[in-house]
């Protein structure tokens, strides 16, 4: 389904015809400055080339919630991670974005690794991570009887949690739009024909924005929030560089959720100078990941999956979780992460020019995104972006497709008042039709399956469209208005 | 053996309540042609209330949405096709007085005492003095696989192309490979060529087809299509569609790259055994399906298991048998006058293992508790992973040699061994081995 995306948002867009703040890139960053700048009297639009938001980095990850505790001490990066995961943890909260506090266990199994978590638990002190203890073998045995023998020693960092990274940027993508926030989907960037120098109360002349689809859109202040091509926004906007995204594929295995039992909390690897490691993890909708490889490519958008990665991954499951091997994968996929040269993030704001670079967030993105938004806030008001706060409806209540809570399916009431929850179209996930029917009516509807997808975990499960995606196809055809000989997407 | 219930039906029991909790007999779970030929054969021997809960908004399995002829051989002594067979059944289930509650999902279970379920009817609980799973199987998709690549639309199994052609009217255009050489690779092919699409060939990484010469044939002359053997898919790539396939010559190392615009992964069966193993029903490892006996009895007292949630896959009208194997013996215990709740049944005798060593996959029933009781048909059920034209099988128990057969083995085809010598095992003694002694 390729139709062109109408934007979302007040149709009229700027009074003037230039925005206040133009961000570009809806992962979750961008997501998380345009919903915290809504906060204000602003008038912002955001423009997304992917057909969603959280379309790049943000949906392929390890989908954890950080505490930082292993930060490289005194950078940004730990900062932000520190405060935005206790934002979000608490955002969470509000809009109903699916959070399970499992904790982690980081598991040493050679001498090297086991010397390794004496400098790794005064690392999370010097982080501000206090909560950090080491776990003797047979305590990390007894909570976790199904981890592979050898483990040698662990720390237990009981703060580290899973999160739904679907459902984290569209809440904040939905709450931006529901509070005048303009989201132009499908739009890429061309080029930028930057502003003037600052004057009068935001500076003149403005920022020229080109789109391949949205034609110029003019803004006073420019955000790069632009994940793997931040580099490239970044020169087009005569930023002032300094850093190079090389994006690093991490593939990662899904199994089913007959596994669950497997695994009590987060595994996470010892890092080592050879290599970062393999980590087990519960998923918020009840399986088990094993993930991530580490490789770079040259590419940002290769989120292929390779051979030599499985089997890496599979032979590393065999020895962390040996009865993995046993279970159905149920996905296989990959991500890539904005990485660069720098051991930080890329954060600066040039008051002169009006701009704002948000880059180089790597594997933290998630957790920091509320840190990072209101970093990046603050620094824009430093530069001279007037903020006067305004009144705003607040989070929004997002559907909840998490495993560990109530699903509307196992809602007599819910189901009493509107039968469609108590239909289900996808067996494996247990989607309503109602759940489905909500999607496509939402603020920020799915543009194809995948859209769906991440909006209700329809045909996410272990049969992966066996049984409901011809139907679920019919469904999203109906909505898009299609004919029904369409083929599937 | 011919179906029942001519002349007048049975009294239909008053319609469940639209909520709250539902007492009945026997709940079955799964109206595909294991579920509703059990339900038939219970009302027929008059084991009281029946009730069948399937998730699907129609009755009927599999089959619905098989559009080809040959259903109905071996239990109906006729053939129709697959949705004439799935309305057939789903019309004497209820001619037989079944209750028959599609869109209905049953959610999670203890003992067949407390079972939940939920439907547009709201969240029910169900008591029932016997359960019997008949939830079949579903064919491995392509990330189960580990098939490596991009995640483009275009990529589906049979079940995925058929429900959409048939069920939903949906197109499918241009160039399509089918994974696999076995009876449902044909299937998906015909399906393919009805919906329009172009199919550039089968492609199994097994020596040769697995399939009948006559579809072989077929796919050949009529439609053109190539088998390509000991071929391996070992990439995918497109972005918003699949674009292309890598395969790879297993003989040769050889790769190459094959334009396609669809990808129909097809047999690779796994039976849909979530309920079995959420309330920690014995597995068999082999077949990945609850652990039977020749009763077709699970591990849990009052629990049943039949169709292809245990022979992944028959044909339906194996599994239809299947299931009205287990009905005779669900009849009859509860005309035994067992207690009526499942935690009351009594214990189960320990059984003796049914053990298959390579190339045998696994086996149906693979536990022995009754000699007396044959299974269904008169005959287990294997798989082979590998080609053995002439094997001689042979089956011993503590080195006593039970019976030999000869049998011609390849892969994904059903084998049978007839229980001949089910009498003469030992139920004391130890498992019971059914090997390959030699092949020619």
């Amino acid at each position: 389904m390729t139709a062109p995306h109408p934007p979302v948002g007040p149709d009229s867009g700027p009074v003037d015809g230039v925005a206040d703040v133009l961000i570009i890139g809806a992962g979750v960053v961008g997501a998380a400055i345009a919903r915290t700048l809504a906060q204000y009297e602003l008038s912002c639009v955001v423009v997304e080339a992917g057909n969603d938001v959280g379309t790049g980095t943000t949906k392929a990850n390890t989908a954890i919630l950080h505490t930082g505790f292993d930060a490289v001490p005194g950078t940004l990066e730990s900062r932000l991670v520190r405060r935005g995961a206790r934002l979000l943890a608490d955002y969470a909260g509000q809009a109903g974005i699916p959070l399970e506090r499992t904790g982690a266990l980081l598991v040493a199994w050679t001498p090297e690794q086991l010397a390794a978590l004496a400098p790794i638990e005064d690392k999370s002190r010097r982080n501000g991570y206090t909560a950090i203890r080491p776990v003797p073998v047979a305590e990390l045995y007894g909570r976790e009887p199904h981890l592979g023998p050898g483990a040698l020693g662990a720390l237990e960092i009981p703060d580290e949690s899973i999160i739904c990274p679907w459902t984290t940027p569209l809440a904040f993508a939905t709450e931006a739009v529901r509070a005048g926030v303009t989201l132009r989907l499908g739009t890429r960037v061309t080029g930028v024909r930057a502003g003037g120098p600052a004057g009068g109360r935001f500076g003149r002349p403005e920022h020229e924005v080109v789109t391949d689809r949205a034609g110029t859109l003019r803004c006073r202040w420019l955000v790069n929030a632009a994940g793997l091509y931040s580099d490239q926004v970044d020169a087009l906007a005569g930023g002032q560089g300094g850093f190079t995204i090389t994006p690093r594929r991490g593939e990662l295995i899904v199994y089913d959720k007959l596994a669950r039992p497997l695994v009590g909390s987060i595994l996470l690897p010892v890092p080592t100078d050879k290599t970062k490691g393999v980590l087990v993890a519960p998923t918020v909708y009840g399986n088990v990941l094993l993930g991530p490889t580490a490789q770079d490519v040259p590419d940002p958008a290769d989120t292929a999956t390779t051979a030599d990665g499985l089997a890496g991954l599979l032979a590393a499951g065999q020895r962390l979780l040996p009865r993995l091997a046993g279970e159905e994968v149920t996905a296989t996929y990959a991500g890539l992460r904005a990485a660069t040269e720098h051991r930080d993030y890329q954060i600066r704001v040039d008051a002169a020019r009006r701009y704002a670079c948000v880059a180089g967030i790597r594997s933290t993105g998630l957790t920091a995104s509320l840190g990072i938004a209101e970093h990046v806030t603050g620094l824009l008001a430093e530069a001279g972006l007037p903020l006067t706060e305004r009144e705003t409806a607040g989070p929004p209540r997002m559907p909840y497709i998490g495993q560990a809570g109530a699903r509307p399916y196992q809602d007599a009431g819910r189901i009493a008042a509107d039968p469609a929850y108590g239909e289900l179209v996808c067996h494996c996930e247990r989607v309503s039709r109602g759940e489905i029917r909500d999607a496509l009516a939402s603020t920020l509807p799915p543009a194809d399956a995948n859209g769906l997808r991440r909006r209700t975990r329809a045909m996410n499960g272990r049969c992966q469209g066996f049984y409901c995606a011809a139907t679920v196809t019919s469904l999203l055809g109906a909505a898009h208005g299609d004919q029904p000989e369409r083929p599937a997407s | 053996m011919t179906v029942p219930a001519r002349g007048a039906d049975p009294p239909i029991p008053p319609a469940p309540p639209a909520g709250g909790k539902i007492v009945t007999d026997v709940l079955i779970v799964g109206a595909g042609p294991a579920g509703l030929a059990a339900a038939i054969e219970l009302r027929r021997l008059g084991a009281g209330r029946v009730l069948v809960a399937d998730r699907e908004p129609g009755a009927g399995g599999v089959p619905r949405h098989c559009a080809h002829t040959g259903y109905g051989l071996r239990d109906l002594h006729r053939v129709m096709t697959g949705p004439d067979y799935a309305r057939h059944y789903a019309r004497l289930a209820r001619q037989a007085g079944a209750e028959v509650l599609t869109g209905t999902t049953v959610t999670g279970w203890d003992d067949p005492g407390h079972v939940t379920m939920t439907s547009a009817a709201g969240v029910r609980t169900v008591s029932a003095r016997t359960l019997l799973l008949a939830t079949g199987c579903r064919e491995r998709p392509r990330s189960a696989r580990l098939v490596p690549g991009t995640r483009p639309p275009g990529v589906m199994t049979t079940g995925e192309l058929q429900q959409r052609v048939y069920l939903h009217g949906q197109g499918v255009a241009g160039r399509a490979l089918v994974v696999g050489a076995e009876h449902v690779s044909y299937s998906a092919m015909v399906t393919l060529a009805h919906a329009g699409a172009r199919v550039v060939a089968l492609v199994t990484d097994e020596p040769r087809p697995q399939s009948y010469a006559a579809f072989r044939l077929g796919a050949a002359v009529r439609w053109r299509v190539p088998v390509w053997t000991s071929t391996a898919v070992t990439g995918l790539s497109g972005r918003d569609r699949l674009a292309a396939a890598e395969l790879t010559d297993l003989r040769t190392g050889a790769v190459r790259t094959v334009a396609c615009d669809s990808i129909v992964f097809t047999g690779d069966w796994i039976p849909d055994h979530e309920l079995a193993r959420l309330a920690g029903l014995d597995m068999d490892p082999g077949s990945r399906g609850p652990a039977v006996d020749t009763a077709l009895t699970t591990s849990a007292p009052g629990v049943y298991a039949a169709g292809n949630l245990v022979h992944p896959a028959e044909t339906a009208d194996v599994a239809a048998l299947s299931g009205r194997h287990a009905a005779r013996q669900i009849a009859a215990m509860l005309g035994r006058g067992r207690p009526d709740s499942g935690a009351g049944h009594q214990a189960l005798p320990v059984p003796v293992p049914v053990q298959v060593e390579a190339p045998l996959a696994w086996i149906s029933p693979s536990v022995i508790r009754d000699p007396g009781t044959p299974p269904p048909r008169g005959r287990f059920v294997l798989r082979s992973t590998e080609f053995r034209p002439r094997a001689r099988l042979a089956v011993s128990q503590d080195g006593r040699t039970l019976a030999t057969a000869r049998l011609s083995l390849r892969p994904a085809r059903s084998l049978t061994l007839p229980a001949a010598w089910l009498p003469h095992v030992d139920r004391a003694g130890g498992p019971v081995r059914v090997h390959v002694k030699e092949w020619a």
